[in-house]
């Protein structure tokens, strides 16, 4: 297997030439941004929630390599139409994947495209960059302004 | 001599760039670049990280822990004596090897960020309120962070001459930034993310005529030319061993003897003293006050070996080596559409930065590592020096004694590579 196969497949390097959902999102309700200091990564992750907390719109911006615009890309067409609580149980598979462990068929099938991005884990420092904007959602959706990788990675930095 | 012979002359030196190169045949001492070394055969290309070690480097590594892996300064039997004297030996060499007065003069450390941390702590606490430090645009974090530490402790006042546009730092923009509060100049002499090299001996002439103390970052520098602590006539140098062929946890600390004996010890424990009491301590002497607990022994041995081999190697031969892949690489870098150089320095030393236009330089480094070249990408532990650029990161390249025009050769390919997949 090579890195093309593996990492740079067609699907993500059309996500990341062309990004879907990029751009400003002027009627949001939650925002974050997520960045990853180490590689100078930085986005703006918008959502627009309707009163039963379903997200309803989602787009982002910024700036960051490949694996980081097709993840967010692909993520954030799968997420429109969910709740929080199926987002963070979306991003738990996610992360398992990205992680090198083997989620059930089941929940793998739930990530449809994004399970292009699962041969990362053999790729280990980039797996925070697969996963730099689902922490801004996660952040956005808590409430909170700011994610960065790093903190999740702070004990393999430098 | 006829003109005819000049010419002939002049035509040999120029077409002879392979002659200035070392023999290939150094590659036969490191283990990942011989035949079957690695797979894809490795492209080695990042050296300003950390150097590869020879064989002799790891021989020696190996020696002290099968024939003498004793405690020093305390065993009484032969073991332990044996391994003393090759510790101190290793002082020595060191000293010879930037041309110290006094092997006291070197203070073994875990490395270039612990050596400048050592002077931050020992000679930058006892800064007062409003005292300066000056340090440049171009520095690591390793020669940022501990003085802003220090500002922390202290108030000490921490002012940056910026670089220009360029990458260089302007000797009348640091000549201006001096004043009679500069107490301390701490700067690289090389810069590890733009290959920039500073001219330490004009800079630390013109810091001791306001009075300030000098402190030289020459963690890129020990491994591509001559350290003459006595020329540059600094006050402190800091440096590491595994970027000069050595071992990993050992470093250096040079101080001028009167500085050393000045300065408090900066951390207690075994060795660093003659005798304690609950009442009492009394410090050893120089070096061992600045020396805690037992040391990295096999390692400093190690960097004793490894500034030897340097040596042998000859700085004039290593420095034309150097030239020519880097003036190569630069060539074809700049022939590579897409490709921007990051720092045009006025003396470049090996190492080249760039970025590929609308490719992250991660995508690069990961691509690139496939095909056995290995290159940095990120922020070079030197963040004000990328916002100086307006980028995120750079793609770094560094060539060292073992590199070749082949491997300039695979950068180029691989670079390409990367562009028919990525773009
Ligand atoms: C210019 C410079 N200073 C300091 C350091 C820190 O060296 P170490 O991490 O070995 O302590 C480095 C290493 O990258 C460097 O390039």
């Amino acid at each position: 297997m090579s890195v093309t196969d593996e990492i740079y497949q067609d699907l993500i390097l059309h996500h990341s030439r062309r990004p879907r959902h990029y751009g400003p999102l002027p009627d949001a309700t939650h925002a974050a941004a997520g960045d990853n200091p180490l590689c100078g990564d930085r986005y703006e992750v918008r959502l627009r929630l309707d009163e039963k907390s379903i997200i309803r719109d989602a787009a982002f911006e910024g700036s960051g390599c490949a694996i980081s615009k097709a993840s967010a890309s692909l993520m954030l067409d799968t997420v429109i139409g969910l709740s929080r609580d199926e987002f963070e149980e979306l991003f738990r598979t996610f992360h398992a994947l990205v992680s090198g462990e083997t989620p059930s068929p089941e929940a793998v099938a739930q990530l449809g495209k994004l399970a292009a991005l699962s041969g990362i884990w053999k790729y280990p420092a980039r797996v925070k960059c697969a996963i730099l904007c689902w922490h801004a959602v996660h952040s956005a959706l808590a409430g909170q302004a700011h994610a960065s990788s790093e903190e999740e990675f702070a004990s393999n930095s430098l | 001599m006829p003109c005819w012979t000049a010419v002939f002359l002049l035509a040999m030196t120029n077409n002879s760039t392979s002659d200035v190169l070392l023999p290939a045949t150094i590659r036969e001492q490191f283990a990942c670049l011989r035949e079957g070394g690695s797979q894809p055969p490795l492209v080695y290309l990042d050296s300003a990280s950390t150097a590869l070690k020879p064989d002799g480097v790891i021989a020696a590594l190996t020696d002290y822990y099968r024939n003498m892996p004793a405690n020093i300064h305390r065993g009484l039997y032969p073991m332990s004596e044996a391994a003393t004297a090759a510790f101190e030996a290793a002082r020595a060499t060191v000293q010879k090897f930037i041309n110290a007065r006094e092997s006291r003069e070197i203070i073994f450390t875990s490395g270039a960020t612990d050596a400048i941390n050592l002077v931050a702590r020992g000679f930058g606490d006892g800064l007062r309120a409003g005292d300066e430090v000056l340090i440049t645009g171009l520095e690591h974090h390793a020669n940022i962070v501990p003085w802003q530490l220090l500002r922390e402790r202290r108030g000490i006042v921490l002012r940056v001459v910026a670089m220009d546009a360029q990458g260089d730092v302007p000797l009348d923009a640091f000549r201006a930034a001096l004043n009679g509060r500069t107490r301390l100049v701490a700067f690289t002499a090389i810069s590890n993310a733009l290959g920039t090299e500073l001219p330490v001996a004009e800079m630390i002439e013109s810091a001791h005529a306001v009075g300030a103390t000098t402190v030289v970052d020459a963690a890129q520098a020990v491994a591509c030319r001559r350290v003459d602590v006595q020329k540059w006539n600094c006050d402190f140098l800091a440096f590491s061993g595994h970027k000069l062929f050595g071992p990993t946890g050992i470093g250096v600390l040079y101080a001028r003897e009167a500085l050393l004996q000045a300065m408090p010890p900066v951390k207690g424990g075994g060795d660093m003293i003659l005798s304690v009491t609950f009442e009492r301590t009394t410090y050893n002497e120089l070096p061992h006050k600045f020396e805690a607990g037992t040391p990295p022994i096999a390692q400093a041995i190690g960097l004793g070996v490894a500034t030897e081999w340097v040596t042998a190697l000859g700085f004039d031969q290593i420095e034309a080596h150097e030239r020519v892949l880097v003036d190569a690489a630069l060539k074809q870098l700049e022939a590579l559409p897409g490709v921007q150089i990051i720092g045009r320095p006025g003396k470049r030393r090996s190492i080249i930065s760039f970025t590929l236009d609308g490719i992250h330089p991660h995508d690069v480094g990961t691509i690139l590592g496939e095909d056995g070249v290995a290159i940095r990408a990120g922020h070079h532990c030197a963040q004000p020096a990328m916002e100086h650029f307006g980028i995120p990161a750079t793609i770094r390249a560094s060539f060292s004694v073992y590199n070749t025009l082949a491997d300039v050769k695979a950068l180029i390919v691989g670079l390409r590579r990367v562009q028919e997949i990525m773009l």
